[in-house]
């Protein structure tokens, strides 16, 4: 099968790779660049760990071809924060146990970088309609909002 | 599951798609947000030859208020519709169904028109299309013909679009000062398949009475359906609790609803009168 040319901004870096059209956005991310944070649950877009930044957006990285976006910017699960760092969401994450297995869990941070960015102080229902898109078959959801609201309250308004 | 291989394009002008429509015919599939059809090619339940995306087609994605009407083009996003003041403004039904439609990360990339066109029976849209009498804008290479929401959505996933046709817009009717609306849902999750919904469209008279209605449910069938007799009732009569509940209760009698794994025909009948119910009193709120 031919192959087609790629381009992507992935975390601030531009990269090139030559694909089959059929290669899902997420396989891309996790074989071509070796960016494994970015999980495959489902694919078939219910579960959410495979969730990225796309152009700013959140969005199922197993529900796109690479090719398809080509050109965009994506952020993953690595970009949310310096080396070696916990971004603000993540270090509320790691304080309030709302990891177990941590399958989900790159999947719920981004999606809670897009709730938190549009609604910088979500109450309980907010944060739960926000994440009702996420599954975390640990079933940690409690201490996932208790986390959330956490992250709500220790940032600045509009930093993610 | 990954997909099967296939040839990719992916054209720039509405003339080029429908041009690669009439070429390849049944062998391609239009992609348009993907959130529905990208599941389908990963569990392989469909296999196209050739997939044409729609995705840089600028053209296609527009919201436009004309000539007492709104148009959103095919490739709109549903969150930029949602999030559009015209949107809110001239199709209040449209703007109240959006956000019902997935989650962020799905109206993020869906669209109006791949929803429309994917025809799911659990979709939100076609019932909105439905109540408001939308008109589907269709193209192929040459040709346009408009088709009424009413003959459009034949079974599940199957609509009216002929081979070599494409969805290229919806048009709305343009909300007048006394239109009301509300779309009412059930669902295991706030944002994802419903069992069972409701989509009101009312006209309130000075004296707030009901001057005019539609109502369509969606979850009780291969297509979303009207709601006559529960119209018949409302029509010319107050927005009172009576009236409301027997409206809701001729509604339920006049759905014929299935059982399957997520809900009983029995429950589906129950919603369709309580949304029906909570969607009109929301309406006139």
């Amino acid at each position: 099968m031919s192959k087609v040319e790629v381009r992507l901004t992935v975390n601030g870096a531009e990269y090139v790779r030559s694909v089959e059209p059929r290669y899902l956005l997420v396989d891309f991310l996790r074989r071509e660049l070796g960016l494994t944070g970015t999980h495959i649950g489902c694919e078939q877009g219910v579960c959410g760990a495979c969730t990225v930044l796309l152009d700013g957006q959140t969005a199922r990285s197993c529900l796109h071809f690479a090719v398809q976006v080509s050109g965009s910017e994506i952020t993953t699960i690595e970009g949310v924060s310096a080396e070696a760092s916990l971004s603000p969401i993540q270090d509320a994450f790691h304080r309030n146990h709302a990891l177990q297995c941590g399958y989900c869990t790159p999947g719920f941070v981004l999606t809670t970088v897009e709730l938190l960015r549009q609604n910088p102080s979500p109450d309980e229902t907010e944060i739960r309609r926000g994440l009702t898109n996420n599954v975390c078959r640990c079933t940690g959801y409690v201490n996932i909002i208790k986390a959330v609201a956490e992250a709500a309250r220790s940032m600045p308004t509009g930093e993610g | 599951m990954k997909p099967a291989p296939f040839e990719y394009v992916s054209p720039e002008t509405e003339e080029e798609v429908l041009d690669l429509l009439r070429r390849h015919g049944d062998d391609a599939r239009l992609l348009a947000g993907g959130q529905s059809l990208v599941p389908m090619l990963n569990l392989r339940i469909v296999q196209p030859a050739v997939i044409i995306d729609l995705g840089r087609c600028p053209s296609l994605a527009y919201i436009t208020v004309e000539n007492g009407s709104l148009v959103c083009g095919t490739m709109t996003r549903q969150m930029t519709a949602e999030r559009s003041s015209e949107v809110r403004e001239a199709c209040p039904l449209l703007a109240a169904a959006l956000p019902h439609l997935g989650g962020t990360a799905h109206r993020n990339r869906g669209t109006v028109g791949g929803t429309l066109a994917h025809a799911d029976r659990l979709a939100e849209l076609p019932a909105v299309a439905l109540a408001l009498d939308a008109e589907l804008l269709v193209r192929s290479a040459g040709a346009e013909r408009t088709v009424a929401a009413s003959g459009f959505f034949l079974s599940d996933l199957t609509t009216s679009l002929r081979e070599g046709e494409m969805l290229h817009a919806v048009r709305f009717p343009r909300a007048g000062v006394h239109h009301r609306a509300a779309f009412a849902e059930v669902g295991n999750r706030r944002h994802g398949f419903a069992v069972v919904g409701v989509a009101a469209a009312l006209e309130v008279s000075k004296d707030g009475a009901c001057a005019g209605v539609r109502l369509a449910v969606m979850g009780v069938g291969p297509t979303p359906v009207r709601l006559a007799e529960a119209e018949h009732i409302l029509v010319e009569n107050p927005f009172d609790a009576d009236i409301l509940r027997t409206a809701g209760e001729a509604a339920a009698q006049s759905v014929d609803p299935a059982n399957d794994i997520h809900a009983s025909a029995a429950y589906r009948r129950r919603l369709t009168a309580t949304l029906v119910e909570r969607a009109v009193r929301e309406a006139v709120a």
